[in-house]
């Protein structure tokens, strides 16, 4: 199958590389940049265990073709933590117990990421519907919900503490 | 060092603290290893032909047509495996299971052939290009049916053999008959009874469905002669001790590597037949084989959970005291039985089925059936079929309750076995460690104010414009997990026991292996915890590693619960070794006998003088440094752990629902769960494992089902039907506890991660019946989804 050859900024890094147009964006990232945080749990869209963010909005990138990232911007997983410190979702997760086997959790988190831009103080209710296209077999989502209200506070302090 | 005892022991993060996970840092950063991220030099790709009927013979096979495809390296059938005797293997249950169809296929989506190419999207190319002649058989779906006189033959394999792993089998299609308890004394306790109430109920077929899919990276390395095989394996030494007798390969030449998994929820317990095929297609092509199945696969083809149609009885007397117990079950077990179970057990501990309850006479009998349909059975947070037992015993109650008109919290007190009863040996046989039912109970109905929400349904029942129905549900189980006793329990003939492997490095931290294997449990954390404790040194450095069969301590692995009462066992046992050659050291160091040394939290000190001590950092050091004279050098220790007896965590949990009239969808108001699982490692962390089972069983009771259509044709088994709920559907939870430890535990702990699951669903049944009882409805099979629950609206004249 032809290739064709695409230009893509992934967490800030310009890649360009030929991809076959059938190659669905998560396995772009998975094989061919090795970014392999972003997980595969369905084969019908449902679990977002694939999420990315692709130019501000989450997508599940195993419903997309690599080829229609051509000139899109993509943060993955690996792309949340600046220099070695941890973003407020991540760190979020992680003190509120937020994941067990870590399978759903980079999708998790990158949906996350977006919300929280999107709605920075949201409810309980709207933390639920805005991570509904995010499944989990481990936890309950509760504890997910209480990181995501945890992660929504400490942004807005950070913002706070800018401002001041 | 000097600073006070409570900071010295908070240091530690120990027992009972609420540490964070160690596992987390790597998980948040996209940095775990999951099967399906290992990328090896010359690594290709499997893909499984699976057969779209589920009863037929197979004509012929033609692979020219995939083989031509650039990219493609081989296709493989049983006639390639036959050579090598691997076109059927061995399962957990005794029974065999075909690895690639041969001369038929016995279930829709099994294993025909797999296409190996050099990348994942030729492959599946591969996989439509192979065409496959059938010759189609009638289907056997019902269990039932499949035990009637003209039944089709399913099993050809097995002509002529009136006796499988487990007794004799009656018909073709049978499995085996297990009984447990005794017969005739409960026939006489039913004879004499005052009431008695009968019930049917099916505990419908469901799916673990991990987030992650089964997969594996298969890697025979043909100039060393050895096999490196990294899988979604909750029992790799198993594995290997498997693969080892299958393949011929010595063990020590095997290497099976459990990395990072993301969920097994013991759908990982099992051998897949494309486990096997990877290894096969690796040794024939002497390069890495990568194989990772989709979701559809996943569900259609691995080891699905239930499927159990019990019939129970329970004998009273008018106060309702039960006397007797009497269960019957038809077990569905698809076309193999691979019903993961010890070897003794072929319906697992479906003989705890009495229950919390003190009931003198009992017997159950379960036959296990063959039908055209995936292998399976013991999965799914079941800790051995647990789930159904406990499902059937507080279902049958409930029944009780109702037929006395009875209240079902009181009926619950009047039967439990007392505090002070344990241990308690039920007429099964087991023998209940402790508990304190009533007690736990009290503090349940106390916290929801139980009184209060029968008022409230009453008034509700006197109200014909109420728009909802009401329903409580109630629920006290008793679980029994840590399998176990190498006298009873055994897998494949090795001895149900687990080991842990500590060795303490010179500077005071130390490295842990353990037979078991997380799956997000989160034992990185915990199994760090009970070391931290035992012997002084904070959990922090001490590194947790399980799954490598080259470097941690042969073990059965991580199902049934078993990861506390058995590897927490022995991790104690182990840190207790260490600590007994540390507190001779101390006593050489510090120039004193061992009897006038005491132990505090970090340290051995000289009775009486705080200023002389060393901590377990110095006597490690002193180990390697200089070590007493006739003393071996190093500080490190190995423990096997044979269970002497299981672990029995119970809990009481309470749910309200309202049912909308209108359209029968089931709204949980309410969950109240308390889980006493004896001394508690990490608080938190249990309460995660109870919010991932809770929603399980909510999962389970409300709206998954795998059914099949007449034809055999498997229905929802994707995501599009199948119900995994969302944050959306998710109930809050509220959790609470007591503390009963298991005396016969080393450090009190008993298992829990299964106990909301198997807890939970009984009591969202519980729920919804409660709901019309009034109505004179005793029973409603699940899953109680709006369509279901509608229909008995309708059936039960409900006006909306």
């Amino acid at each position: 199958m032809a290739k064709k050859l695409i230009t893509v900024t992934v967490n800030g890094n310009k890649i360009e590389q030929a991809v076959e147009p059938r190659t669905l964006l998560i396995h772009f990232l998975r094989e061919n940049l090795n970014l392999t945080g972003a997980h595969i749990g369905c084969d019908t869209s449902h679990c977002g265990a694939c999420t990315v963010d692709i130019d501000g909005q989450s997508v599940k990138s195993c419903t997309h073709l690599a080829v229609q990232c051509d000139g899109s911007e993509v943060v993955t997983v690996e792309g949340l933590a600046d220099k070695g410190v941890l973003h407020a979702v991540q760190d979020a997760f992680y003190k509120e117990h937020g994941l067990q086997c870590g399978f759903c959790t980079p999708g998790m988190l990158v949906r996350a990421y977006r919300l929280l831009q999107d709605n920075v103080n949201p409810s309980e209710e709207q933390i639920r519907a805005g991570m509904a296209g995010n499944l989990c077999r481990c936890t309950g989502y509760q504890n997910i919900v209480k990181a995501v209200r945890h992660a929504a506070k400490t942004l807005q302090t950070a913002k706070q503490a800018v401002a001041a | 060092m000097n600073s006070p005892l409570n900071d010295r022991k908070a240091a530690l993060m120990g027992m009972g603290d609420s540490r964070l996970r160690k596992e987390d840092a790597r998980f948040i950063q996209g940095k775990g290893n999951y099967v399906d991220d290992i990328k090896m030099p010359d690594m290709v790709y499997m893909d499984i032909v699976r057969s779209p009927v589920a009863h037929a013979r197979i004509k012929k096979i033609n692979k020219e047509a995939a083989l031509a495809i650039p990219g493609v390296l081989a296709v493989l059938t049983a006639d390639d495996l036959k050579p090598l005797k691997l076109h059927w293997m061995p399962t957990l249950a005794g029974d065999v299971q075909a690895v690639l169809a041969d001369e038929k296929v016995h279930f829709q989506m099994q294993e025909v052939a797999v296409v190996i190419a050099t990348e994942r999207y030729i492959a599946a190319d591969g996989v439509e290009a192979v065409s496959v002649e059938y010759e189609e058989l009638t289907a056997v779906i019902d269990p039932f049916k499949a035990l009637e006189k003209g039944a089709p033959v399913l099993r050809e394999d097995l002509a002529g053999k009136t006796e499988g792993a487990h007794g004799k089998r009656y018909h073709h299609n049978h499995i085996f008959t297990w009984e447990a308890g005794d017969k005739a004394k409960a026939d006489v306790a039913f004879s004499a009874a005052e009431v008695t109430v009968k019930q049917d109920m099916f505990y419908p077929r469901v799916h673990p469905c991990p987030l992650e899919t089964c997969g594996c990276v298969a890697s025979f390395d043909p100039v060393r002669g050895e096999l490196t095989t990294f899988m979604t394996s909750q029992a790799p030494h198993v594995v290997r001790t498997v693969v080892s007798l299958l393949s011929g390969i010595a063990e020590s030449k095997i290497r099976i590597v459990s990395p990072d998994i993301g969920g097994g929820f013991g759908n990982k317990v099992p051998v897949y037949p494309g486990y096997v095929c990877a290894i096969v297609a690796s040794i024939v092509l002497g390069r890495p084989v990568k194989w990772i199945e989709d979701r559809v696969e996943n569900i259609s083809s691995t080891g699905f959970a239930r499927d159990y149609h019990m019939t129970g009885e329970l004998a009273a007397t008018k106060a309702g005291k039960i006397t007797g117990l009497r269960v019957n079950v038809i077990a569905d077990h698809g076309a193999f039985d691979s019903c993961a179970d010890p070897t003794k057990f072929p319906a697992g501990m479906f003989h705890i089925v009495s229950g919390s309850y003190d009931i003198p006479a009992a017997y159950c009998r379960v036959d296990g059936v063959y039908t055209n349909k995936a292998p399976g059975g013991v999965a799914y947070r079941c800790s051995f079929r647990v789930t159904e037992a406990v499902y059937l015993i507080e279902r049958m109650v409930d029944v009780l309750a109702q037929d006395l008109k009875m209240d079902k919290a009181e009926i619950r007190s009047k039967n439990f076995i007392r505090k002070e009863q344990f241990p308690y040996t039920s007429a099964f046989g087991f023998e209940y460690d402790s508990g304190d039912y009533q007690g736990a109970l009290d503090k349940v109905l106390n916290a929801c104010d139980y009184k209060g929400l029968r008022v409230e349904q009453a008034a509700k029942r006197a109200d014909p414009n109420s728009p909802t129905l009401m329903g409580i549900g109630l629920v006290s189980f008793t679980e029994v997990v840590g399998a176990g006793p190498s006298k009873m329990c055994d897998i494949l003939g090795v001895g149900m026991f687990d080991s842990c492997e500590i060795r303490v490095h010179p500077t005071g931290s130390a490295i842990a292996r353990m037979g078991t294997i997380s799956t997000g449990q989160a034992h990185q954390t915990t199994y760090a915890q009970i070391i931290a404790t035992e012997l002084g040194l904070p959990s922090e450095v001490i590194q947790v590693e399980e799954g490598d069969t080259s470097t941690a301590p042969y073990g059965l692995g991580t199902y049934g619960s078993r990861s506390t009462p058995v590897a927490g066992a022995a991790i104690a046992m182990a840190s207790r070794k260490i600590h007994a050659k540390a507190k001779k050291i101390a006593a050489h160091l510090l120039e004193v006998s061992e009897n006038d040394l005491e132990w505090e939290i970090d340290r051995f000190k000289v009775k009486g003088q705080d200023a002389k001590f060393k901590t377990m950092k110095d006597i490690a050091w002193a180990a390697y440094n200089k070590p007493p004279a006739g003393m071996e050098p190093g500080l490190e220790a190995v423990h096997y752990y044979d269970p002497p007896n299981f672990t029995f965590p119970f809990g009481i949990y309470l749910c309200v629902v309202d049912i909308d009239k209108a359209t029968g969808e089931t709204k949980i108001r309410r969950f109240y769960a308390l889980d006493d699982c004896g001394t508690r490692i990490n608080p938190m962390i249990i309460e995660g494992q109870i919010h991932g089972g809770l929603t399980e069983g909510f999962a389970v009771a409300m709206g998954q089902q795998l059914t099949f259509d007449a034809q055999g044709n498997i229905q929802g088994n994707t995501l599009m039907d199948y119900f995994l709920p969302t944050f959306v559907e998710t109930p809050k939870w509220e959790t609470d506890f007591t503390v009963t430890p298991s005396p016969h535990h080393p450090i009190g702990a008993k298992g829990v991660a299964e106990s909301p699951h198997v807890g939970s669903i009984p009591t969202f049944t519980s729920a919804v019946v409660d709901a019309f009882s009034h109505l004179g409805v005793a029973h409603m099979n699940m899953p109680h989804n709006a369509f279901r629950v509608w229909q008995q609206l309708q059936a039960s004249g409900v006006k909306s």
